[in-house]
């Protein structure tokens, strides 16, 4: 217990009424903004590919049809709450808070506000204690980010298994197989991350990118992209969105919900993009850092700029989520599989093992260039044995499967 | 970079929204509403003759070439003393299915006597199956070529009658107004081309600026 509260510093001391209420007011506040941004992001992602498609978007309720969602949500609501026959009722009902509630925790260890820039750590002062704004700062950090993800994983499994019927079987087993892929991929990302930042707390993490020293371009931008691709995976947005691929699986994991459970799993769905986009900005982008004139009132160096600067960060990947999905056509099943095993992962690796060899040259005092050639060489062999072992793996099936040349084959 | 290209495309796309590049031709349908196609197929009417006689003489050729069986006609014989139209014989039922009308106007084209035109009215949505079996009372125009309007039929604003209805039909109604002749695409339901305008008639755009001033005519300015 004390070392999952000692990540704060306003629950090091006793716990009395002042640190209860500070709780609960973060977590009222991070429910609420969680819930307002996933309206705004849904009725945001509906306008933005309306324009990307020459269309208008939800124009009809609120101004510019702001509370489409609300409305949607509404409808849902009282809608009848169909269950199938032959599902499994306990495990139906309980699929889509194991979707939702994921979505919500991971939130709880994002830093949203507070002064970064100048090598500060994120401390504010609130009703007298000194304390961090974000809910929890434990100290697994970016290991409950991950774990979180793969909770959620089986929300969608549980959902597809107990509905009793095939498309949203089918459907739940491409998401597991997907969702775990791709967590390989998530994961080795993040450990070129960690590499640098030497913790896994995320207010540690935002901490040691202070200064403009972004973990983007601080593990030169290939983790990044590994990752925003392995999350867009994971998120099962398009054009991984194997897992409810409409046009093959009908609804995927979710064709036999209906009512409020279909809506928490929309809701899920998109508050994930939200943190999601939270995740990557909290471990590449710095999270709330960004200039702050030392001249300036507190709750302007402490909550005001910081939040613009992490708000302002989050919709860039937010408007880039929508953006892949006007742009990118979905991916067959076994492109999927092969970007994530043969290309992400292998690359996410490689990376990975090249920074480490520049950070162990940094702390032995050996010349990082030749360090750096070493793991390269290293690398460049693994490349080419895996290259060369996926090419006799594809030779052999083509060997066995030669009468199926109009099928397709290796892409 | 196939890829990265379609990233331009869409950017581009959401960057020039106002622009040509990124024209949206939707339009706010309750609102605003599109010109009307000049063939439009609507709503049909049953036209009389300007003795205010019905058009219908109950020949059933209508129904007989309707492919989707929606016409039902049932003819009798006109009382010598009171005909209800020239000829032997009137249209005593008729009725038009809406629920299953496809709107080819191949009635129009069997209709001997042009007694039966389609309108451009569309917007009729109504709440019982009842409602959608149009009869003859509801069918038949007016005194001045209008067609009725129903209680569950939405004429957007208020009625065109240059753009709703046959010009033709409207200017041989009982007390139709001769200047309707020969406008462009009031004749052309017939599908023979459209009657040129014949001496001292006006163009189709100066009876439209004139029909939206219409004050004569009662009914078009209950309707506005």
């Amino acid at each position: 217990m004390d070392t999952l509260l000692t990540g704060d510093p306003m629950l090091s001391g006793g716990i009395g009424l002042t640190e209860i209420l500070i709780v609960v007011l973060k977590v009222v506040v991070s429910f609420a903004a969680l819930m307002v941004g996933v309206m705004l992001m849904v009725w945001f992602e509906r306008k933005l590919i309306a324009d990307m498609q020459n269309r208008i978007g939800p124009n009809r309720a609120g101004p510019f049809g702001l509370f489409q969602t609300l409305a949607d949500g509404i409808k849902l609501f009282f809608k009848e709450d169909l269950q199938p026959e032959r599902s499994d009722p306990f495990v139906f009902k309980l699929a889509p808070y194991l979707s939702l509630v994921p979505a919500f925790l991971v939130f709880t260890v994002i830093p949203i506000a507070g002064n970064f820039s100048n090598g500060g750590d994120g401390v504010v002062t609130l009703l007298g204690q000194e304390t961090l704004m974000q809910v929890a700062n434990p100290q697994m950090g970016i290991l409950f980010v991950l774990a979180m993800s793969s909770i959620a994983v089986y929300g969608v499994m549980l959902a597809g298994w107990s509905s009793g019927s095939k498309y949203p079987l089918l459907g739940s087993v491409r998401a597991s197989a997907q969702m775990v892929s791709y967590e390989a991929a998530l994961g080795l990302s993040v450990a070129s991350v960690l590499l640098l930042a030497g913790t896994l707390t995320t207010n540690g993490i935002v901490a040691e990118q202070s200064g403009w020293r972004w973990n983007i371009w601080m593990t030169l931008l290939v983790p990044f992209v590994v990752f925003v691709i392995a999350a867009t995976a994971e998120l099962n947005r398009p054009p991984f969105d194997l897992v409810e691929a409409e046009q093959e699986l009908v609804g995927g994991f979710h064709t036999e919900y209906s009512s409020i459970r279909f809506a928490l799993f929309f809701l899920a769905e998109f508050m994930n993009t939200v943190t999601m986009s939270a995740v990557i900005v909290t471990l590449f982008l710095g999270g709330p850092e960004g200039p702050i004139p030392s001249g300036a009132p507190g709750w302007v160096q402490d909550y005001l700029l910081p939040m613009t600067y992490f708000f302002g960060k989050l919709f860039i990947f937010l408007f880039i989520f929508v953006w892949f999905r006007a742009t990118l056509p979905r991916f067959r099943y076994d492109q999927l599989m092969d970007l994530g095993w043969k290309f992400l992962i292998p690359l996410a690796l490689g990376w990975f093992l090249i920074l480490t060899s520049l950070k162990v040259a940094e702390d032995q005092g050996w010349n990082p260039v030749v360090a750096v050639l070493g793991a390269v060489a290293v690398v460049a062999v693994g490349a080419v044995l895996l290259r060369s072992s996926i090419r006799a793996a594809s030779g052999a099936e083509l060997e066995d499967v030669t009468v199926a040349a109009s099928g397709g084959g290796e892409s | 970079m196939g890829y990265l290209n379609g990233f331009v495309v869409t950017f581009r796309k959401w960057l020039g929204t106002r622009s040509d590049t990124g024209r949206r031709i939707t339009v706010q349908y309750p609102e605003e509403t599109r010109p009307k196609p000049e063939r439009f197929h609507g709503r049909h009417v049953l036209n009389r003759y300007t003795d205010g006689m019905e058009k219908c003489i109950g020949c059933e050729l209508c129904a007989g070439v309707c492919p989707a069986r929606c016409i039902y006609v049932r003819g009798a014989d006109n009382d010598p003393d009171d005909p209800r139209s020239p000829g032997e014989r009137y249209g005593f039922v008729y009725e038009i299915n809406y629920l299953r009308c496809i709107h080819c106007d191949l009635c129009v084209e069997a209709c001997p006597t042009e007694a039966i035109t389609e309108t451009k009215l569309f917007e009729f949505a109504f709440t019982n199956r009842s409602d959608a079996i149009y009869t003859k009372s509801e069918l038949l125009v007016g005194n001045d070529g209008r067609p009725q309007q129903l209680p569950w039929e939405h004429w957007g604003d208020g009625f065109d009658p240059a753009a709703d209805t046959s010009g033709w039909m409207r200017a041989t109604a009982p007390s139709g107004d001769a200047s309707f002749e020969g406008i462009v695409a009031w004749s052309a339901e017939l599908g023979y081309g459209v009657r040129a305008p014949e001496g001292g008639q006006p163009l189709e755009a100066e009876v439209r600026a004139a029909a939206t001033h219409d004050t004569h005519d009662d009914h078009d300015s209950a309707a506005h």
